[in-house]
C-alpha cells in the first residue's frame, strides 16, 4: 500500500503540564512498525495531547487556554530521527474545506506543497476517492455529502499524504453506529502496513482495529497495555475483527471495566 | 408575497407622505407632495441623469479603490508580522479622526472635481473592508492550520490555499458595509465643494427653494444606493456559493 517501508516510533520521557498541573511526565510510548496502536482513556486524561505531541503539533496551541502548555519530548524513529514530516493526521472533525471539491480536498497536501499539477498525484487521489467508495463525486462540494461520506473524504485525504505514520484522533466518533462500523472496516484495510496511532473512547473500536491497546489513566497519566497481539500469548485474527466474536465481546467487557476504574480515579483526583 | 412586499412598503410610504402633506397643509417649499416630486423628476430628468452619472462614478470608483486598498492592507497585516506590529495601531488610531471632518481638506488638496469625492469615498470604505477581512484572516479554523502543518505547507501557501478562501465570507461582509456607506462619502464630498453631482444639485436646488427638485435628486440617489446594494449582495452570494450552505 505505502511506498515507504513501515517505521516504528518511540516517544521517550514525554511531559505535559497545563496551567501548573502535570498531565503526564516521563511517559514512554512505542508505536510498532506497521501496526495499529490504540489509545483509550477517560476524557481529559491527555490522549489528544499525546497524539499532538507525536504529530509535532505542540507549539501551535493557538488559543492556548490559560497558562503555559509545555510539551518536551520528541517522537523519533528507530534511527533516532524525528518523525515530523512523515506523519499524516486525521481529526474528529473532517476538516474539509467547504469551498473545495472532494478532489480538491483530497489534494490539499499536494496543493500546499505545489505538487497538485503532477498527473500521477492527481491519478492517485482519484484512485483513493474510488477506494473510499466515492467514485463519481469528485467534483462535489462537501456540503452535498453526508457526515459519513465527508469522513471518507477525510480518510482519502489522509491516505493521499502517503506517509508511513498515521495519527487519528477519534476519527469516527461523530458518526452513527452503522456508518462508523463500515468506516472502521475500510480504514483497517486501507491503513494496513502503516504505523498508526488511533485515539478513541470506544473500546469496541479499539478491539476491532488495534494490534496493541493502551489504556491511559491517572494524573499524572500512565499507560497500561491492555492488548498486544505480538506478546506471544494473544491469539486474535487480523483487523478488522468481527465485533460479534465471543472473545472480542469478553475483552470489550473487560476494557469497559478498566475504563470505568480509570474514570473514577480521575474523578477522585479532581 | 415576498416579491410584493417591497413595492407594497414603497406605496405605503408614498401614501403616508401624501397624507401628511394633505392633512397638515404644509407649504410645498417645506415638504412637496409626492406627485410634485414625480413631476420634477420627469421634467428635469436630463439634469438629474447628468448629475447622477457623476455621483455614481464617484461611488463606484471609491468602492473599487477602497475595497482593493482595504483587502491589500488586510493581507499585508495578516501575512507579515512587522506590518501588523507597525500598521495596525496606526490604522486603529486613524479611525478616531472623523472622516467627514477631512472633507474640506480633501477638497483643498484634490480640487472641486471627481478626485476629492473618490478619495472621500475610498477613505470611508477602507476601514470596514480592512477590519472585516483581517478579522476573517485571523480566525482560520485551528484544525485546518494543524492539518496544513502536518502536510508541510509553507506560510504563504497556507495563506493562499486555506486562510484567504476561509476569510472571503468576512471580506464579503466588509464589502456589503462598504457598499452601504460609499454613497455617503461621495455626497458629503459634493456638499463641501463641487461643480457637479447629486449632492451639488441638492445644495443648489435648496438654495433656490426648488424643494421638489431636491427631493427628486434624493430619490434618484436612494434608488441607486438600494440597487447597488442588492447587486453587490447578489454578486457576493454567487461568488461564494459554499458559504450559504455551510452555516
Amino acid at each position: 500500500m505505502t511506498t515507504a517501508a513501515p517505521i516504528a516510533v518511540h516517544l521517550h520521557a514525554a511531559r505535559l503540564s497545563y496551567g501548573g498541573a502535570v498531565v503526564f511526565e516521563d511517559l514512554d510510548l512505542d508505536l510498532p512498525a506497521g501496526r495499529i496502536t490504540c489509545l483509550l482513556g477517560p476524557s481529559g486524561v491527555g490522549k489528544t495531547s499525546l497524539l499532538r505531541l507525536v504529530a509535532g503539533l505542540t507549539d501551535n496551541d493557538s488559543g492556548g487556554g490559560g497558562g503555559g502548555t509545555e510539551l518536551p519530548g520528541t517522537a523519533a524513529d528507530q534511527g533516532g530521527r524525528a518523525v515530523q514530516g512523515r506523519v499524516a493526521y486525521m481529526a474528529q472533525q473532517d476538516l474539509l474545506l467547504p469551498w473545495a471539491s472532494v478532489l480538491g480536498n483530497v489534494l490539499l497536501g499536494p496543493r500546499l506543497r505545489g505538487e497538485h499539477r503532477d498527473p500521477d498525484i492527481v491519478e492517485r487521489a482519484r484512485d483513493l476517492i474510488a477506494q473510499v467508495g466515492l467514485k463519481g463525486r469528485e467534483a462535489e462540494l462537501p456540503s452535498r455529502l453526508s457526515g459519513g461520506m465527508r469522513q471518507r473524504v477525510a480518510l482519502a485525504r489522509t491516505l493521499a499524504e502517503d506517509r508511513p505514520i498515521v495519527l487519528m484522533d477519534e476519527p469516527f466518533s461523530a458518526l452513527d453506529a452503522i456508518t462508523r462500523f463500515a468506516l472502521q472496516e475500510l480504514a483497517a484495510n486501507l491503513l494496513a502496513e502503516r504505523t498508526v496511532l488511533l485515539v478513541t473512547h470506544d473500546p469496541l473500536e479499539a478491539l476491532r482495529l488495534g494490534h496493541r491497546i493502551h489504556v491511559m489513566s491517572g494524573s499524572p497519566a500512565r499507560l497500561e497495555t491492555a492488548l498486544d497481539v505480538d506478546d506471544g500469548r494473544t491469539e486474535l485474527p487480523a483487523p478488522p475483527r468481527d465485533p460479534a466474536d465471543a472473545d472480542i465481546l469478553a475483552r470489550q467487557a473487560d476494557l469497559l471495566k478498566r475504563l470505568a476504574r480509570a474514570r473514577d480515579t480521575m474523578a477522585e483526583l479532581t | 408575497m415576498n416579491l410584493l412586499r417591497g413595492p407594497l412598503i414603497f406605496l405605503g410610504l408614498l401614501a403616508a407622505w401624501q397624507a401628511l402633506v394633505s392633512l397638515t397643509g404644509v407649504e410645498s417649499f417645506i415638504l412637496p407632495a409626492p406627485f410634485a416630486v414625480a413631476k420634477a423628476l420627469a421634467a428635469r430628468w436630463d439634469l438629474l441623469a447628468e448629475h447622477a452619472g457623476v455621483t455614481i462614478l464617484e461611488i463606484l470608483l471609491g468602492l473599487a479603490f477602497g475595497s482593493l486598498l482595504g483587502a491589500a492592507s488586510a493581507l499585508l497585516i495578516a501575512a507579515f508580522r512587522p506590518a501588523r506590529d507597525w500598521l495596525l495601531p496606526v490604522l486603529v488610531v486613524s479611525q478616531a479622526v472623523p472622516v467627514f471632518a477631512l472633507a474640506p481638506l480633501l477638497v483643498l488638496w484634490f480640487g472641486y472635481g471627481l478626485a476629492s469625492k473618490v478619495v472621500m469615498a475610498t477613505l470611508i470604505i477602507y476601514f470596514p473592508v480592512t477590519a472585516a477581512f483581517y478579522d476573517g484572516l485571523k480566525r482560520t479554523d485551528p484544525g485546518w492550520l494543524d492539518l496544513a502543518r502536518t502536510m508541510g505547507g509553507g506560510r504563504l501557501a497556507v495563506l493562499r490555499v486555506i486562510r484567504i478562501p476561509a476569510a472571503l465570507p468576512a471580506l464579503a461582509s466588509g464589502l456589503r458595509v462598504a457598499t452601504a456607506v460609499a454613497p455617503i462619502g461621495a455626497v458629503v464630498g459634493e456638499w463641501v465643494g463641487s461643480s457637479a453631482g447629486l449632492g451639488y444639485l441638492m445644495l443648489h436646488a435648496n438654495a433656490r427653494l426648488q424643494i421638489d427638485l431636491m427631493f427628486a435628486a434624493l430619490f434618484v440617489l436612494a434608488v441607486f444606493a438600494v440597487l447597488l446594494y442588492f447587486a453587490v449582495d447578489r454578486a457576493l452570494r454567487l461568488a461564494l456559493p459554499w458559504q450559504a450552505e455551510q452555516s
